[in-house]
């Protein structure tokens, strides 16, 4: 089943996953309830492609059934700031919000667990702050940022799939107080992060 | 190439927790270095749990108290397996320069590369495969896998069922969540002896692994436990993680 949603409020396209295969002969497809919202507007957030293309179906205003091809996308929400590691900061004064990107919860697969610091702890950049295990995998992830642990989600205890479904949003790992502000300008923007994802 | 050859570690009837631990040093602590560690039989029957694993769902512990069966949480990720003199444990920690057909390090491609690693060592032996994230002949597990995934190094290990005693199995519960090839199968049904398909015997296994280093070209040299363990001790960094733990049943 392949489902996209669209948050008009965010602008943001939540990425396309699972793979669902049309039948392409006879034109005509198989449907499998899949549909990608056409109207909205990508004013601040871009698309990235997956390393990956797709067969799927889409369901078209008077219920006609068309197949057709197309690549598999996260999303990059314009201004944050991204390592290389996958990981995003939302600066706000002197606090960052620190999440993992939609490219790199895709590449996991699904999240069944989340190690996180403790409040008050100090983290430091491009260093290891907390745990996810998906796929049988369990993998550091990466503080762009050095400074204290001022919050931290504790939501992803008992969810931790909301890395996978809000990345950006509900899915938020850590606030920290940052204390080297000069960490930020070793970050990418979107664009940088979005170029380097397509690589 | 990583700069260094890889180190093979061989051992035989460690101790798991000993074992666990020993392979997060190697991880975090030998920058440039690959190793192959393989360790034939397990020295005490142990239950190992995967990073998140929890006791409650997986272990019988009152069967495992009476049967002797100690308990350990591993740092990596994956299931929960049964190990003990049956068991051969091979790890895989590798700098990302060894593996260079993986671009980036995650878990499936990481899957993907590891059962190409291990097609030389099998395929002949029978219709070997990568069933989700197990080692299978045709839909009968006879390797489960378990990975952790730090910087540009990755380790990947794997329990091989070169036997088992099925009254031990019995320490493990049926799983919440099961791989979806194994359809609901009792777990004596969707398991098989590695010993019934590898012609040849126990010794001719434990000496093929490093024929797949081989055929990747990666130098190896075989490195001692002493020497693997003056290594570490210069490497220093006493703040290492530690996550392999004893849990009391």
């Amino acid at each position: 089943m392949l489902s996209t949603s669209v948050r008009q409020g965010a602008r943001q396209l939540r990425l396309v996953r699972n793979v669902a295969v049309a039948a392409l002969a006879n034109g005509s497809a198989q449907p499998i309830g899949a549909q990608i919202a056409q109207s909205c507007e990508f004013g601040s957030a871009a698309l990235v492609p997956l390393k990956k293309t797709e067969l799927v179906s889409l369901s078209q205003v008077g219920g006609n059934i068309l197949p057709f091809a197309a690549r598999g996308y996260a999303t990059v929400v314009d201004g944050l700031k991204y390592a290389e590691s996958h990981e995003w900061a939302k600066v706000d004064g002197e606090t960052a919000t620190i999440g993992i990107t939609d490219f790199a919860q895709s590449e996991l697969g699904d999240v069944v667990y989340v190690e996180l610091p403790e409040v008050g702890a100090t983290v430091e950049a491009k260093e290891t702050f907390g745990v996810v295990e998906s796929v049988k995998a369990a993998s550091d992830v990466y503080s762009p940022v050095t400074g204290e642990v001022v919050e931290v989600n504790d939501a992803l205890v008992d969810d931790p799939s909301k890395l996978n479904s809000e990345p950006f949003e509900g899915g938020w790992m850590m606030k920290v107080k940052v204390s080297d502000a000069s960490d930020l300008d070793g970050l990418m923007d979107s664009a940088a992060y979005s170029a380097s994802c397509d690589e | 190439m990583g700069s260094a050859p890889f180190g093979v570690l061989r051992l035989s009837r460690h101790c798991v927790y000993d074992l666990l631990r020993l392979e997060e040093q190697l991880l975090r602590k030998t920058p440039g270095r690959s190793w192959l560690v393989v360790n034939d039989g397990v020295k005490e029957p142990t239950v190992v749990m995967g990073i998140s694993g929890k006791k409650e769902d997986l272990v019988d512990s009152e069967a495992a108290r009476r049967k002797g069966v100690g308990l350990v949480k591993r740092f990596t990720g994956g299931g929960t397996v049964v190990l003990d003199e049956n068991s051969i444990l091979v790890s895989l920690i590798c700098e990302a320069a060894d593996a260079p057909d993986v671009p980036e390090l995650f878990p499936r491609a990481l899957m993907r590369w590891s059962k190409d690693f291990y097609d030389p060592v099998f395929s002949a032996h029978g219709d070997f495969g990568l069933s989700e994230t197990d080692y299978t002949f045709g839909d009968l597990k006879f390797g489960g896998n378990a990975q952790y995934i730090s910087k540009r190094k990755f380790l990947h290990h794997t329990s091989f069922l070169w036997d088992y005693d099925p009254q031990r199995m019995k320490c493990l519960l049926h799983p919440p969540k099961e791989p979806e090839y194994r359809q609901g199968r009792g777990h004596l049904d969707f398991i098989c002896r590695l010993r019934d398909h590898y012609g040849g015997g126990r010794e001719a296994f434990l000496g093929s692994l490093t024929g797949a280093l081989d055929a990747r070209g990666l130098e190896w040299e075989d490195i001692g436990l002493e020497a693997v363990r003056s290594m570490l001790s210069q490497a220093g960094g006493a703040g290492a993680l530690q996550s392999t733990k004893r849990v009391p049943l």
